[in-house]
């Protein structure tokens, strides 16, 4: 009897793995067309799927125009895009407004400037995603990589020609913001949430909740204006603090509002036996959090931590209002040149692309690193 | 058990290692420890036990300050627990503890769990403290598990890790609160011998277990509680054939019923 038993386990396993490896058409019977009704919404779901991804293509590839020719003051003839629309799309807007978009109103000979500064960002961000460069150093790293943007971006040393703020626009402006901002807001929110926990400093506790729940109950816009337009009423004249450094001191300030509830999250999912062998140990506050503390803390919100950082790279967007000009912005910049104008459709599009790329890079990444970091803990 | 006995009146002289003098402790209203003094000696090992909620978990977290004491003294190892911080540090660099849920750090290996505090509390060298901690890794018979996570670990490991974790920083008294209880059955046997093993080094032990035999074979003196106080305390051949008190003796015959 037993050996029957054991006889059948080994072949029921096999039919088991031989599930996982179904052929395409074998798979569809399983999954799709298990009976009418599933058929059937099959079946319709896939004539849709079909008819949208046939017209997207023959609108976005098939007939889509990709040059247009130019006037003899150097204006785009845009005909044969008005003729083609609903029909074809008008990639052509790119060649010719790609560097206004990307980069503003920077002097157009220095373009290659911005053009670095947003790869050594990309390098920065390659660079602080690999584990094996997470040391000490890596600090050093991006304070030296950022001067060098600074330098860049400014100018007036080497040779280069100065460029003030108000002329920074597109890409590098969206990501001076959201990087320096999550760069700074995020030790804010760790401090704050710690800060939030503490029962022997009162004071300090009364603080970081007023802080906490003072910003996140304002929108971000409203700080952005406060920025910008109240803000230096409260200046003494003469002192004129630059619109760019007081936007990403309000997006420093509401992002670590979010993020430091985050962080407290994962403070308070941690076991308390686990402070409590660190205080067994002797171990004082500081190690005690920098060493047991945060680092399981921290994994534990992973997920929404990403999720915000992705929201705030996003949000950086709204300094728009504040007369920023950052990605986006450019994008309507270039709309508003009136041979473009009815092209909407596709700079959108091409905005888009740019911001899932990179949102798409965090969440992968993130998603990655978990699967690592439980990987190693055996579980 | 003559043995022990012969301990006690060879080795357990000189300053007392914790002194408890009348101490009280609230939870809000509710009065978890009422008037407990106790004296421990050097080299003396004392098993607390007694019925859930009677306040012994929290008396020996009161030994390292993990919970605070409102009224009473206690003095461990010649210095009084109050809220200077720097009397603190020094109490707990001497007195190791282990805990019911073995608490080691997941994110840690067993390696690193236990040179951590030698290396940022000690300021131990690392190759030094490395060879500590394999060395007290020997002697819980799990030196080949070093580079492993606790999760890869059985219950019983754990707990022998987090023994070992705590020898490493050579305190001179050690705490265990309900060391044993969390385990499957089959576990409990290496964790006792590592204890058994851990007393006859002459380590000041204070254990709140309900292993009668443990306390039969290790303790000097068994502490029985009940409702915050001291009930009944003596040696382990007398609390258990001869209870004094009906508290006891109930507590007793619940315990032989479980087993």
């Amino acid at each position: 009897m037993s050996t029957t038993t054991a006889e059948h386990i080994p072949t029921a396993a096999r039919e088991q793995a031989k599930v996982a490896a179904l052929s395409p058409w074998a798979w569809m019977r399983a999954n799709l067309l298990t009976n009418w009704w599933s058929t059937a919404i099959t079946l319709v779901l896939a004539y849709v799927i079909l008819r949208v991804v046939v017209s997207l293509f023959a609108w976005g590839v098939l007939h889509a125009i990709w040059t247009v020719p130019y006037g003899p003051t150097g204006i785009a003839d845009t005909t044969i895009c008005q003729n083609a629309k609903g029909y074809g799309a008008c990639w052509a807007v790119f060649p010719d407004k790609y560097r206004l978009i990307l980069f503003g109103r920077y002097p157009y000979d220095e373009q290659w400037r911005p053009a670095l500064v947003v790869l050594l960002f990309i390098g920065l961000y390659v660079v602080s995603a690999m584990r094996r460069f997470w040391r000490k150093e890596l600090a050093l790293i991006w304070v030296a990589t950022l001067t060098v943007i600074g330098i860049l971006m400014w100018g007036g040393i080497f040779g280069m020609q100065e460029v003030s703020e108000d002329q920074w626009g597109g890409l590098p402006i969206t990501l001076i913001l959201a990087t320096f901002g999550l760069a700074f807001a995020f030790p804010l929110a760790v401090l704050v949430a710690l800060g939030r926990r503490s029962t022997k400093l009162p004071a300090v506790k009364m603080l970081c909740v007023v802080y906490v729940e003072l910003i996140r109950g304002v929108p971000l816009i409203a700080l952005l204006f406060m920025a910008s337009v109240m803000f230096p009423l409260f200046m003494p004249a003469g002192v004129n603090i630059d619109k760019l450094l007081r936007a990403q001191v309000a997006i420093i300030l509401f992002a670590g509002a979010y993020l430091a509830e985050v962080v407290r999250g994962g403070l308070q999912a941690l076991p308390k036996g686990q402070a409590e062998a660190a205080d067994a140990l002797g171990l004082s506050y500081w190690k005690k959090t920098t060493f047991i503390v945060l680092p399981q803390a921290l994994r534990l919100v992973i997920p929404p931590l990403v999720n915000t950082f992705i929201g705030f790279f996003k949000d950086t967007s709204l300094v728009l209002i504040i007369g920023l000009f950052d990605l986006l912005t450019m994008g309507k910049v270039a709309l508003s040149d009136p041979p473009w104008q009815s092209f909407s459709t596709e700079v959108y599009i091409g905005l888009a692309a740019i911001y899932i790329a990179f949102c798409y890079a965090m969440s992968r990444y993130s998603r990655g690193l978990e699967r690592d970091l439980s990987r190693a803990r055996g579980r | 058990m003559s043995q022990a006995m012969q301990m006690q009146n060879g080795a357990l002289s000189g300053p007392p290692a914790i002194t408890l003098d009348k101490v009280n402790k609230w939870y809000g209203a509710m009065h978890v420890l009422r008037d407990v003094s106790l004296n421990v000696a050097q080299k003396e090992r004392v098993v607390v036990c007694g019925p859930s909620g009677s306040g012994k978990s929290t008396m020996i977290r009161c030994i390292n300050r993990l919970e605070t004491h409102q009224e009473g003294r206690i003095i461990v190892d010649g210095t009084e627990l109050t809220d200077d911080l720097r009397a603190l540090d020094t109490i707990r660099r001497e007195v190791g503890m282990v805990f019911q849920s073995f608490n080691l750090f997941p994110h840690l290996t067993i390696l690193e769990n236990c040179t951590l505090a030698p290396i940022w509390v000690r300021k131990m060298p690392k190759a030094e403290a490395e060879d500590l901690a394999m060395d007290y890794l020997q002697r819980v018979k799990i030196p080949e598990q070093a580079k492993k996570y606790p999760g890869q670990l059985s219950g019983g490991q754990q707990q022998r890790v987090a023994i070992a974790r705590a020898l490493c920083m050579k305190p001179k008294i050690m705490l265990f609160d309900e060391p044993t209880s969390a385990l499957d059955p089959e576990m409990i046997k290496e964790v006792l011998d590592t204890m058994i093993g851990l007393a006859d080094t002459g380590m000041t032990m204070v254990c709140v277990t309900h292993e009668m035999g443990f306390a039969r074979q290790v303790a000097h003196r068994v502490v029985f509680m009940d409702r915050g106080e001291i009930v009944e305390s003596g040696p382990p051949t007398q609390l258990f054939e001869d209870p004094q008190t009906d508290r006891l003796k109930l507590f007793l015959s619940q315990i032989l019923r479980g087993h």
